[in-house]
């Protein structure tokens, strides 16, 4: 499994990070080194065996509907980049 | 030639919980912007989901209600992307295993049934208000969070009447019936996306466009109306219809399609790790199937035993608490009676209840003491006139029927003997009315029965009455 | 005092014979002198640290003390702490005061230590040397010219060269236990779930665990007995009885005599650690260790964990998908950095993603976006899910044979600054005997047992079935008993 230029250019569009042409070009070489690792892994047999995502075969715990949480707009806005208006700015949004 | 629209529906129905569907924020609607967004809403550094058990209940309600299966196990998964509305860059919502699977609900009074896919449970986004703050857009997060129920529908719609009295219908049954939504549409409480294609009959699928966020019946009807004429009038000039996400602007009446978003549909959905897998037991699905009040269709269904007059029925299920009253009257009382009961409900009943405004579960007559006064009717102990005078009663806050019955002396009169003489003292006393009726006015007959029951002081027993009557007019 | 345990320390509190304002300043005064070379610390702000330490000198005066009041403790900077910033040693966050703090530190507030200070780490914990913060690598007290290993490598430093006596890291493929290894300290992950990780900054959501730093394996018992319990507002926090990890410390082993109070203890020694890429010098060290925990009565049990090999192709499918997408949120949008020129939106998000996170995050980044994409998610995730229960299976297996599984935390000792750049792989395969252990949840420490190549401490892995972790510090207590590898102090400390 290696990935093409095109390839990095797209996922580094997915994940919205900026990539040159030349940054491009080492990401696909140390990503493909990575990959070369990876790609043991998908040679063993796993027929049979489910996912594990959690050590403990545990359930979700749901908690009771109850709203505890005030207002700390300010606090949280303090380290905001840019607000205005109580609300975040960002370029406009165009659809 | 002709052609045939294929429509499907997926509704976002927010939940009427306090708190969000992860964190304790309110979600009370038109809060001033960031008031009710907390560290997790705003997905602060090391944050963590915790979900709402109330979110996850009134799904399970939406599922029993459409007769759909609840996944006992159902997973929350990510979908990742990006978008200033998107605190996280991923929505938790259910992928691969929702929590409820298939149901239906009816159209067109129970002829058309539309197949449900699936629900499932997701957090909503916030808000990107559009208005010019220097050129750029303002981000408020008080919605960011809120719990939604997405409901998929199978594309069994084929007009846009029909996907209309479909969203009607679940409507009416999330905000009426099962109550887990405020129904508010304004505030985006019930928001309907439609998947619209259309096909030469017979043929297989065409390509759907998918028309977001339309928040009313009316927006509802004329997009699909739109969209559809487009899309005909595209394929007829030899054009192709290309999958999109699509907008209708209600100002011009037309649907266009998003800038598009080529990786739009790679959200690289994967269970959410922060998150256990949602397991519901089915002692839970139980308790909450108990508490669910019958549904007005259940309750209908049950009108139909009691055999009354349509128009009656109708009447008596027009609504959750006028059929529940109805029903609980009639449970337990002898069949013969509940025609006399329904009469009661309908006549007496409402009149009190419209005096005060009232609704049927606030009648101040409970179902037993009605059943039993119209029990005591029918067994000749009081006259339906006196009836009314006990009813009253009850209605001003007397509880016993007999209690009130003896207190005032309204037993009925239905000693033969004492009738006997008093139908003797009428017809003596009333000679031009008898000579009528022997001639055959009908009519005369009425007033003789009159004249008894005046002289009975309305205690007499009608029936008996004019059994003693006509026995004697006859003989 | 500087080298005192923490129950000495404790104790001197508690008797007066120093404040804690005293003993807050003697390390603050370390730091002054030797921060500026050794770069383990980020952020140190003395005047909040007296503070704190004056509460702390009040709350001991009352009579109110818990074991830890008083005690300076450093944090790893990826712990949220109101009113201090942090960093994450990412230039992504290097503006971010946090405006809450994580559940961790809220449990050593009301303990009453003092907040010494956080400590610097490999950026958003990717890596295993601290060479990728965007502060700059840590050095290696031991050897200046030598990594402290990571991603924890500034809590390792801090505790290693006597500037902190303790210290909170976190551990997503060894990041607490591998630093230990290479400053001679001791380190442990606790079970998956015993520490919350509410506002400890998610690196992969399924393997990150916070855990103690220390000089002993008594310290780390008494530091995990105020960071452990439930929690809430994590999900998958484990609501379980409250335990007190130092309650076997002095207990032997299975009613084992004082002279050998091991006698019973079953060590498994797995025969795929010990083979090819072990630098003989860490496998002679291990060796020698192992040789001492029979003297004390254990006895070595040959056992196999044979999908061992699998763990780091798994362990780099995993970890990064689940990083690339708790990383999303760093957007410019609602803290944090964002680029100071940008177009669109779009602009905003690849300029701000670019600038403010570094290239071995967005390698990571990358990968993990690409595992998780349209067609992949089978053959990789779902398969390195697969592979991960045939891991922990192992385990199982493992612990029908055995009590604990030891061997070698690192296969080398620590290496120089930089030797590994040009090679991320070769890096990663260093997590090799670690990264089990996060994979299946289970409960993992790293003690200092010898010294190999260059002088460089060697660590002696221990696994221990899950929720064994009183279990685990007691023999490793009785270990230092015997030994004094803990006790060394790097020269010029």
């Amino acid at each position: 499994m290696s990935l093409s230029l095109e390839e990095v250019k797209r996922i580094a569009h997915l994940a919205r990070i900026e990539i040159s042409e030349a940054e491009a070009l080492q990401t696909q070489g140390q990503l493909n080194d990575i990959f070369r690792l990876i790609e043991s892994m998908r040679a063993v047999d796993t027929e049979g065996i489910a996912p594990m995502s959690h050590a403990q075969d545990l359930m979700l715990r749901l908690r009771e509907d109850a709203v505890t949480e005030s207002d700390q707009h300010r606090l949280f806005q303090s380290v905001a980049p840019q607000v205005e208006g109580g609300l975040y700015l960002v370029p406009k949004v165009i659809e | 030639m002709e052609w045939e629209t294929v429509i499907g529906l997926e509704i976002h129905v927010q939940l009427s919980t306090k708190s969000k569907m992860f964190s304790r924020a309110s979600t009370q609607f038109g809060a001033t912007p960031n008031t009710q967004a907390c560290a997790v809403d705003i997905a602060l550094p090391g944050v963590l989901p915790v979900a709402n058990k109330g979110a996850v209940e009134r799904a399970i309600r939406f599922g029993l209600a459409v007769g759909g299966t609840i996944n006992q196990r159902s997973v929350f998964a990510r979908k990742n992307y990006f978008y200033p509305d998107l605190p996280k860059g991923y929505q938790i919502s259910q992928f691969e295993l929702p929590i409820v699977q298939g149901g239906a609900v009816t159209i067109r009074d129970g002829k058309k049934t539309i197949r449900l896919t699936r629900a499932h449970l997701e957090e909503d986004a916030g808000k990107s208000l559009h208005e010019d703050f220097h050129g750029m857009s303002g981000i408020d997060l008080n919605r960011a969070g809120t719990p939604l129920l997405e409901i998929v529908s199978e594309p069994d719609m084929r007009s846009s009447e029909e996907a209309v009295a479909y969203a009607r219908a679940m409507y009416d049954l999330v905000v009426k019936e099962i109550e887990i939504c405020d129904g508010n549409m304004q505030e985006g409480s019930f928001r309907c996306d439609a998947n619209v294609s259309v096909r030469r009959p017979g043929a297989s699928l065409g390509t759907r466009r998918e028309i977001k966020n339309l928040n009313s019946f009316r927006f509802l009807q004329q997009a699909i109306d739109f969209e559809v004429k487009w899309q005909i009038g595209t394929l007829e000039d030899g054009g192709t219809i290309h999958q999109a996400t699509v907008l209708f602007n209600p100002d011009t009446g037309e649907t266009r399609a998003m800038r598009s978003k080529e990786d739009a549909h790679d959200y690289r959905y994967f269970p959410d790790p922060d998150l256990l897998p949602l397991e519901v037991s089915k002692q839970w699905i139980e308790q909450i199937r108990k508490s669910m009040p019958e549904s007005l269709r259940g309750q209908q269904q049950k009108f139909k035993d009691f055999r009354l007059p349509d128009y009656q029925a109708h009447q008596l299920t027009a609504n959750r608490e006028t059929a529940t009253f109805a029903l609980s009257t009639f449970t337990g009382a002898p069949a013969a009676e509940v025609p006399m009961l329904a009469n009661w409900i309908v006549g007496p009943v409402k009149a009190r209840l419209n005096e005060e405004n009232l609704d049927y579960s606030r009648s101040r007559v409970s179902p037993e003491q009605l059943r039993k006064l119209i029990g005591r009717v029918v067994d000749g102990t009081v006259s339906e006139k006196s009836a009314i005078e006990v009813f009253d009663a009850m209605w001003k806050g007397e509880k016993d029927p007999d209690t009130i019955i003896e207190k005032r002396g309204l037993n009925q009169i239905s000693d033969s003997g004492a009738l006997e003489a008093i139908v003797d003292q009428v017809i003596a006393a009333n000679p031009k009315s008898v000579e009528e009726y022997r001639s055959g006015k009908d009519k005369a007959f009425n007033a003789l029965v009159g004249q008894a029951m005046k002289a009975t002081r309305g205690k007499g027993n009608p029936a008996q009455i004019n059994e003693i009557l006509r026995k004697k007019l006859a003989g | 005092m500087i080298n005192a345990g923490l129950k000495e320390l404790s104790a001197a509190l508690a008797t007066k014979r120093i404040s804690s304002v005293e003993l807050t300043g003697l390390f603050l005064d370390r730091i002054g002198k030797l921060n500026g070379e050794l770069n383990a610390f980020i952020t140190v702000d003395p005047d909040k640290s007296l503070s704190l330490a004056a509460d702390a000198d009040a709350r001991i005066a009352r009579g109110d003390r818990a074991p830890l009041t008083g005690i300076p403790v450093a944090h790893k900077d990826i712990f949220c702490t109101k009113g201090w910033l942090t960093t994450c040693g990412s230039r992504m966050l290097a503006n971010f005061t946090s405006p809450y703090s994580a559940h961790v530190i809220e449990r050593f507030g009301a303990a009453g230590a003092v907040i010494l200070g956080k400590t610097n780490m490999d950026e958003f914990a990717m890596g295993s040397s601290t060479e990728t913060s965007f502060y700059g690598p840590v050095r290696n007290p031991w050897d200046r010219a030598f990594v402290p290993g990571g991603s924890s490598g500034g809590s390792a430093c801090a505790v290693a060269a006597r500037l902190a006596p303790a210290a909170t890291a976190t551990d997503t493929g060894g990041s607490i236990r591998q630093p230990a290894a290479l400053t001679g300290i001791t380190g442990l992950k606790p079970t998956y779930g015993v520490v919350s990780r509410h506002g400890m900054v998610a690196f992969a959501s399924s393997l990150d665990q916070g855990g103690p730093m220390g000089r002993s394996a008594e310290d780390a018992a008494m530091l995990l007995n105020v960071m452990a319990g439930f929690d809430e507002r994590d999900s998958t926090s484990l609501e379980r009885e409250a335990e007190d990890y130092t309650r076997d410390l002095d207990r032997p082993w299975e009613g084992a005599g004082a002279g050998k109070p091991l006698q019973g203890l079953r060590i498994g020694i797995p025969k795929e650690h010990f083979g090819e890429g072990l630098s003989s010098d860490v496998a002679q060290a291990i060796d020698a260790a192992l040789a001492q925990f029979e003297k004390i009565g254990a006895k070595r049990v040959q056992i196999s964990l044979p999908n061992s090999g699998l763990s780091v192709p798994a362990y780099y499918v995993i970890a990064p998908a689940e990083a690339s997408s708790n990383l999303s949120r760093f957007d410019g949008v609602r803290y944090g950095y964002r680029a100071p020129e940008y177009g669109d939106l779009l602009d905003m998000y690849c300029k701000t993603r670019s600038q403010g996170f570094g290239a071995e995050v967005k390698r990571r980044i990358l990968i993990g976006t690409y595992v998780l994409s349209h067609g992949y998610y089978d053959a990789y995730y779902l398969k390195a899910q697969r592979i991960r229960r045939l891991i922990a299976q192992d385990f199982v297996a493992a612990f029908k044979r055995c009590d604990v599984v030891m061997g070698p935390t690192s296969p080398t000792v620590a290496f120089r600054i930089g030797a590994m750049a040009s090679d991320p792989v070769q890096m990663y395969l260093n997590d090799i005997y670690t990264i089990p252990a996060n994979l299946a949840g289970l409960p993992a420490m790293s003690i200092p047992c010898g010294f190999g190549d260059n002088e460089l401490p060697v660590g002696l892995h221990i696994v221990g079935n899950y929720f064994s972790e009183a279990r685990m510090l007691a023999l490793a207590h009785q270990y230092q008993r015997a030994t004094d590898w803990h006790m060394r102090v790097p020269a010029g400390a």
